[in-house]
């Protein structure tokens, strides 16, 4: 255990990354949930496309990259590629499952989600067979590349997962809180007929929504491909389900409470994986967040009680 | 006289199988406040909406500023100066004074307006200014109705709609908010005001219709209506009151049914 413990700074700083990467996942469960109040179950899937999106695209780009072509613009391909290709798979979803069946019965949209889940996992099966791929991620960056402070190893990798997760988080947060279109989106969460009632377009500031939403998770997965260097077609479904419970533990519908959730859930796991053992580390995740949710029932950031105005 | 500023002609609407609006017409004219009084689920909120587009109707016309509007787009009946200030006042709870003000001029561009606009309302409304950095769930119920009023006059209305605007606040502020209107319609402003409380509307009103199950059973000028007998038989005839806001998230269900048909 004493010998456990000595790796704890390391496992805080790849609980980071980790969290980092959770609280892009949990942005978009909570961008939409804050706008529509509906869990987008298909939300790991949508990650899961963006990783391998990523996959693609370094595949394509190999050759390029191995005759020269800088590292960092191979990354904003991949990032580029995903966020697009997974912002419009979004805004696709929303329009052909979410927007018909949103006045429908209320557990109609819940189906739907995981029905979206299955068709995206056995579609990548599909194209892409159920081996694990590898991500060459030397070829965007050297593997040697990093840092050390004392006895914690950073690597370049995992320095620029946080650094993009914090720049894509503060965009978010900028266009959320300071422009027309994050007021609307906004004012729609807090009553979408008053909204239409000034003009707004509301079904196209939902579809932006998700276009957003999925965006990120598509970046998170770019991400998390070069921490990890793998992709699979049920890489989601974990993934998904702990965004999810990131998005909760910090009060769902809040993005301050998504990042805060996500990281805190990341160093939970990394911290437990570490210091005390791997088998039981998703026992331990899980049981912080009972835990978390029976003393705030509506998470960190979450308000008690939905005021009526 | 010229013509009205707003004209229903013949309106018939639907919600689903129910008839709500029965042929329906009436008129408003440029700075005139018209109260359009009735019961329960008699289809006056139906009215407003059709108005602005929000319900449409089955058959009839709708006239505005000259021009027919019946089959356009809320945004664009918006944008040519239609308002709403909805039943509840329906504020941005979450959002603060000064987005709710924002969002009144969602539709709008010209900045500098925008900017001179919202200077306006802050000086009429000096407690909406004190708190424009407070979510509007904050204020309190005649803050509340300010800021309703001020974010419908944001989008620089010729016709402000006003459903239910006394509901829930203490008489004094119904007073208030009655006064504003006047002043509104002093400054050309038209106002077309919904009411339970047809005494108070009428006080205001230059004329005013009953409605009683999507008809027009009495019209004329607010004098006249304040004699009627008839008046006090169509607006009080369908007991009490039992209310629950339409849509929003969770909130549909409270107060079960009795209003659903004039809803759906």
């Amino acid at each position: 255990m004493g010998d456990s413990l000595s790796h704890l700074p390391q496992q805080l700083a790849n609980g980071l990354t980790l969290g980092a990467v959770y609280a892009l996942i949990a942005l978009g469960y909570s961008l939409v949930y804050g706008v529509l109040r509906l869990l987008n179950f298909a939300h790991g899937e949508v990650y899961m496309v963006g990783a391998f999106i990523g996959y693609g695209v370094l595949s394509l780009l190999d050759p390029a990259l191995a005759a020269g072509l800088p590292g960092w613009l191979g990354l904003t391909a991949m990032l580029l590629a995903a966020m697009l290709g997974c912002g419009l798979l979004g805004a696709l979803i929303e329009r052909l499952v979410y927007r018909p069946l949103r006045h429908t019965h209320r557990l109609a949209p819940l189906l739907g989600a995981l029905g979206i889940a299955f068709v995206l996992q056995h579609g990548v099966l599909l194209l892409a067979s159920a081996r694990h791929r590898a991500i060459h991620a030397e070829l965007i960056l050297p593997a040697a590349l990093g840092f050390e402070l004392g006895s914690v190893r950073l690597s370049a990798a995992r320095l620029l997962v946080i650094g993009i997760a914090l720049l894509l988080l503060a965009a978010l947060s900028l266009l959320v809180y300071r422009t027309r279109m994050g007021r609307a989106l906004r004012a729609i969460g807090a009553d979408p007929e008053a909204a239409a009632m000034l003009g707004v377009p509301v079904e196209r500031v939902v579809s932006q929504t998700f276009v957003l939403g999925s965006a990120l998770a598509g970046a998170a997965g770019v991400l998390v491909g070069l921490v990890f260097t793998k992709v699979w077609h049920l890489m989601g479904v974990a993934a998904g389900l702990k965004g999810f419970t990131a998005a909760v533990l910090g009060g769902i519908g809040s993005l301050p409470g998504a990042l805060l959730g996500g990281l805190l859930l990341g160093i939970a796991e990394s911290v437990s994986t570490g210091v005390i053992s791997p088998t039981y580390s998703d026992l331990i995740v899980f049981g912080v967040l009972i835990v978390a949710l029976l003393v705030r029932p509506s998470g960190l950031f979450g308000k008690r009680a939905q005021p009526k105005v | 006289m010229h013509a009205p500023l707003l004209q229903l002609q013949h309106i018939n609407a639907h919600y689903g199988p129910i008839h709500v609006l029965k042929d329906l017409s009436l008129e408003v004219g440029a700075g005139e406040i018209v109260c359009l009084l009735g019961g329960n689920a008699c289809g006056k909120s139906t009215t407003l909406k059709t108005i602005l587009g929000l319900v449409t109707p089955s058959s009839g016309t709708i006239v505005f500023a000259g021009e027919p509007i019946t089959g356009w787009s809320s945004s664009e009946r918006i944008r040519r100066g239609i308002a709403v200030v909805p039943e509840n006042r329906r504020l941005f709870g979450p959002l603060t004074v000064h987005e709710n003000l924002l969002m009144g001029a969602y539709l709008r561009h010209d900045r500098r307006a925008i900017d001179e606009d919202l200077a306006r309302i802050y000086a009429r409304f000096p407690r909406l200014s004190e708190r424009a950095g407070q979510p509007a769930q904050t204020l309190s119920g005649g803050e509340q109705q300010m800021l309703a009023v001020g974010r419908a006059l944001m989008s620089r209305p010729k016709l402000l709609l006003l459903d239910e605007p006394s509901m829930g606040l203490a008489p004094q502020l119904v007073e208030q908010s009655f006064a504003l209107l006047q002043m509104l319609s002093r400054q050309g402003v038209a106002v077309l005001v919904v009411e339970q409380n047809a005494r108070v509307a009428l006080q205001i009103a230059q004329r005013g219709y009953v409605l009683q199950t999507g008809r027009v059973v009495l019209e004329g000028a607010a004098a006249g209506l304040v004699a009627n007998d008839q008046l006090r038989r169509a607006y009080l005839s369908r007991g009490s009151v039992i209310r629950f806001s339409p849509l929003g998230h969770g909130r549909a269900w409270r107060g079960h049914g009795r209003q659903s048909g004039e809803r759906r």
